[in-house]
Parts: structure tokens; C-alpha cells; sequence
């Protein structure tokens, strides 16, 4: 039967690029003491999100203190200021709220 | 992920549940597989403060611990040795598939998501070659990079495995060049935006005719095989070139569009036009051959005609029910576009464009308030890029302009069995030379 002979045809997916590694920053031992930013992405009121986990802390872990930090412009862009001035003042970061 | 890798300090992203697939393999493949990423509940969106405090203090609803907890572990807890080795590997896709009968190839793509759901032709390397004959270009020549999202990776395609997505859409070998044109302008078909955008695809030049591709009736619906064929190529290229568009994972659109089908691909009807054609306008000679390409296809208005006595009001009323985000490229019949000049005196494109710009206004309260402004032009207000910046010092009820003047755009197409005329909601990408893809 024709339906039964094997064809052969041409793979339709692009090219994908290699993956490389990307090593992680070393963790914390303790957020006590520390600096935390809280990184506002400025979508969709991430920053009434992160404003009311900055309460949290306050009430939970006071020996955390936190910075509110909305990102300079709009989450496509990269902002090397703003990750220099975290690299620079604070210990670690929390981002969101990615949708 | 960049201010963990590349500066150096320790970070937890947060995102809502619908994106943990998508997150977690964006995360994968830039080589950060053990990112630390937590949950809470879709959506944020319009949520009170007490309602997002409560899904603080509640717990991540991927894995069912608190998401406090999830966060504090997240910045303290080690990598362990598992998490710490180093992940790099090349990938690669194959020329061709295993061969196998038609009827089980038809279901291998359909089950691998490379169809639109819709039959497709198979991409025979007798089909793929008569599609490359139409083309002076090498089939391992590469026409350009594309990707499903601004944090997904670009992926790279060649000349061949364009022509194997334009076989499968069923184009005929002759549609090629202007099938590669499209797929050279890099911008998906595919966006995996929450929004469900489709493109648009407006061909100008000799090559309209040169394919009997329809500008006059029905020129937009399902009545013309280059116009249908073209437009679905240009999906299916846009999925497989990207790698994938596969809801829940690399596309996110919440409701879907059928524009995406065919994408709204069509010719511009030049001959009945009273203005300069598309491509004539953005620096192309009336004798070259091109593809426009629009993305963000989502709204639609309509109305007939231009009445004497209230078009400018009907015409404000139209553009006001656009998202201000989202800026109109009028689709005009010819009979439409000569309504504008008798009611108007528009004699060019750019006349309607720059009436077009002034009258759309809305409140400045109103406009900062709607919610894609408030994500994508607001912050960049803030930041001081104008004319954002300039717009932000207005009065709350201080009449504003609804978009710049560059975004919107004129298109005449139609065969004048009526004056009807759409405003589509889109972003123009840029314009092609078909002919250096020929």
C-alpha cells in the first residue's frame, strides 16, 4: 500500500543556541542584619505586592531591614544602576512580581 | 536573573502560578537551572493590599509551603553539590525527521506542535526544493534570529528552514521570496504576550499582482490563496523559528486570537488609493516590492462611512475606544479614504495621520490610569523619556494626546462595495525588500 511506504521530510524548528552556565550568588548564611531590596518590576501592582512583604518583615524578622526599589524604567530594559546600587548597598534581593 | 549571576547577590524572583513552566524554562536554558523562584496566586492585578498580604502570609501554591518560608530558604539555603554543577551543553536541531509513513508524520508534527492544528503539507525535500528554486539565496544562508518573548533566547534560522515552514503552510514556490522577506523582518507571529497579539502583514508593490494576491474584495478574509498562505507561513515560521509556541509554556496569551491564523495579510489596493502607498512612505520606490509587518494585532473597531455633519465626532469616538497602549492603523476602503479628503481636505497620509494624532485625547486622569500604561509607559515616564515625561506633568483633566504621531498609520484596502473602514490596534515592526529575497 502507498500509504504504507516511509517519506522522508525536513525538520521545521530553528537553530536554538547553546546553553551556558550561569553560576548562582553564594547564599546567606543568616538575613539577620542584613539588606534586603525588594525590587519592584513595576507591572501589574507588584509594588502594593511588595510593599505589604515589607510589612511582613517588619513584623516577622525586624532584624531585617528592607528597601522598597522600583526598577528605573519599564521590566524590558535592563538597569545597571539600579543592580549596581543593590551590588553596592544591599546583601540580597527580592523581585517581582513576574506575571 | 541578572543581579544573581551577574552581580553577585543572592535573589529569589516571585511570580504568579500560570508562569512556573514558563519560568522555570527560560531559567533552564540561560544556564540557571537551581534559580530560586517562588509562587503565589494569579493575579496581582487589582488585588487590595490585604488581599496580596494574604497570599504572603499563605503558601505557594506549586509547592504547598509558605511562601515566606519559600523566600527566606531561598536567599539562605546552600546549593547543595547537585545544584552546584556546572550545566552547559549545545543544542541542535536535525535536518530531517525519521523517516516514517504520511500518516504517522502527519501525527509526529501535530503531536511535536509544529502545525497550527489545521492539516498541513508535509515537507518533502522534493516540496522543500522546489520552494528553494524560487530564491537566489543559499539555503543554509541565515535570515535572521527570532524569539517567542522579550526573556526567552533568540533562536536562528535559515534560508531552508524557512522554505520547510512555507511548504507546510501550503504557499506556492512562488510565494517564497515574499514569504522570506516576512520571516527576515526577526518579529514573531507567535508573542507569547498575555495579550494574544497576531501580526498583520500589508504587501505593497509589483509583486501584488505578480502573485494575484487580493487588495480589493474580501482582500482581509479567506479569498485568495497567496493572501491565506502567505499569512499562515508567517505563523507557522514564527512557531517552529522561535522554538515553539505551546500554551502554558511558550504562550501565554489568556484568551488567544484568531487573527493568528493567517494574520491579516493582504495587498495594499495602491491602484484605488488616493494617497502614496504604504512602502512609498517609508522610503521605498512605487516599483519596489515589499512586506509591512504589525505586530500586537488584539482590537478591531468599525463604521461606515463618514457623515457630513458629525465624521470628526464618529472618527474620536472610535479612537477613544482604543487602548491607548495599543495605537491605530486605519484600514480604509477606497471609497473610506476618499470620504477623508472630501470631508476632511486630507490630500496625503500624513495630513489624516498628524488630525488623527491631535484629536485623539483623553484626560490625563483616565490615561495614566489604564493599566498597560500604567505598566509599560508610566515607568517610563517616571524615568524621564519623552514625550511620556512631558505627558506626566499634565492636569488631571487636562486633554492628552493618546499616542505619538509615528505609531499611527493609513492603509487603503478594499474593492468599494462599501465605504467601510477598521481601526486595527497594532504596532508597525518595519518594512521588507521582497526583492532581496528574490
Amino acid at each position: 500500500m502507498a500509504g504504507e511506504e516511509k517519506i522522508t521530510v525536513l525538520h521545521p524548528m530553528g537553530y536554538p543556541p547553546a546553553v551556558t552556565h550561569k553560576p548562582l550568588a553564594r547564599r546567606l548564611e543568616t538575613l539577620d542584619g542584613k539588606t534586603i531590596y525588594l525590587v519592584d518590576c513595576r507591572f501589574d501592582d507588584a509594588d502594593i505586592f511588595l510593599k505589604q512583604m515589607q510589612a511582613w518583615f517588619a513584623e516577622h524578622m525586624p532584624g531585617v531591614k528592607t528597601v522598597f526599589k522600583p526598577i528605573s524604567s519599564v521590566y524590558t530594559r535592563d538597569d545597571p544602576a539600579t543592580w549596581e546600587e543593590i551590588k553596592a548597598n544591599g546583601d540580597a534581593a527580592i523581585i517581582g512580581v513576574g506575571h | 536573573m541578572t543581579i544573581d549571576s551577574k552581580y553577585g547577590v543572592p535573589t529569589v524572583a516571585v511570580h504568579t502560578q500560570p508562569f512556573e513552566r514558563v519560568v522555570r524554562s527560560v531559567a533552564d536554558v540561560s544556564g540557571m537551572p537551581h534559580m530560586r523562584q517562588v509562587f503565589v496566586p494569579q493575579p496581582v492585578m487589582g488585588k487590595t493590599p490585604r488581599e496580596l498580604r494574604a497570599y504572603i502570609d499563605g503558601n505557594d501554591p506549586i509547592t504547598g509551603r509558605p511562601v515566606m518560608q519559600e523566600v527566606v530558604e531561598g536567599l539562605t539555603r546552600r546549593f547543595d553539590e547537585e545544584e552546584l554543577k556546572e550545566v552547559a551543553f549545545e543544542r541542535s536541531t536535525p535536518r530531517l525527521v525519521e523517516p516514517d509513513t504520511e500518516e504517522n508524520l502527519h501525527r509526529l508534527f501535530h503531536e511535536s506542535h509544529w502545525t497550527d492544528h489545521l492539516p498541513i503539507i508535509l515537507p518533502t525535500e522534493a516540496r522543500v526544493a522546489a520552494m528553494l528554486a524560487q530564491t537566489s539565496h543559499k539555503p543554509d544562508e541565515v535570515v535572521g534570529h527570532m524569539r517567542a518573548t522579550h526573556f526567552r533566547e533568540y533562536w536562528e534560522y535559515t534560508v531552508e528552514k524557512v522554505a520547510v515552514n512555507a511548504v507546510m503552510a501550503g504557499a506556492r514556490p512562488e510565494y517564497f521570496p515574499v514569504i522570506l522577506a516576512v520571516a527576515a523582518s526577526g518579529a514573531s507571529a507567535r508573542g507569547s504576550t498575555t495579550s494574544s497579539a497576531a501580526a498583520m502583514v500589508v504587501v505593497n508593490g509589483p509583486v501584488r499582482h505578480e502573485l494575484d494576491m487580493n487588495c480589493g474584495i474580501g482582500a482581509m478574509g479567506p479569498y485568495s490563496h497567496a493572501n491565506a498562505t502567505i499569512g499562515r507561513a508567517y505563523g507557522l515560521l514564527s512557531q517552529n523559528l522561535q522554538g515553539g509556541s505551546l500554551p502554558g509554556l511558550t504562550y501565554m496569551g489568556s484568551q488567544g486570537n484568531n487573527y493568528a491564523y493567517t494574520n491579516v495579510t493582504f495587498g495594499e489596493n495602491e491602484e484605488r488609493s488616493p494617497w502614496e502607498p504604504f512602502h512609498v512612505q517609508h522610503g521605498f520606490k512605487p516599483t519596489d516590492s515589499t512586506v509591512s509587518v504589525f505586530s500586537g494585532c488584539r482590537s478591531t473597531a468599525f463604521i461606515l462611512g463618514l457623515r457630513e455633519k458629525h465624521w470628526s465626532e464618529h472618527t474620536r469616538n472610535l479612537l477613544r475606544g482604543m487602548d491607548p497602549h495599543n495605537p491605530p492603523t486605519l484600514l480604509l476602503d477606497p471609497i473610506a479614504a476618499r470620504q477623508f479628503i472630501d470631508r476632511g481636505g486630507f490630500s496625503t497620509k500624513e495630513q489624516l495621520i498628524a488630525w488623527l494624532y491631535d484629536n485623539a485625547r483623553m484626560p490625563a486622569s483616565e490615561y495614566w490610569d489604564y493599566q498597560l500604561i500604567q505598566n509599560y509607559i508610566y515607568p517610563r515616564a517616571t524615568f524621564g523619556e519623552e514625550p511620556y515625561a512631558s505627558k506626566l506633568k499634565a492636569l488631571p483633566e487636562e486633554l492628552i494626546p493618546m499616542f505619538r504621531p509615528e505609531e499611527i498609520h493609513v492603509v487603503v484596502v478594499g474593492g468599494e462595495t462599501n465605504g467601510y473602514w477598521r481601526i486595527m490596534g497594532c504596532n508597525y515592526q518595519k518594512t521588507v525588500s521582497v526583492d532581496a529575497w528574490r
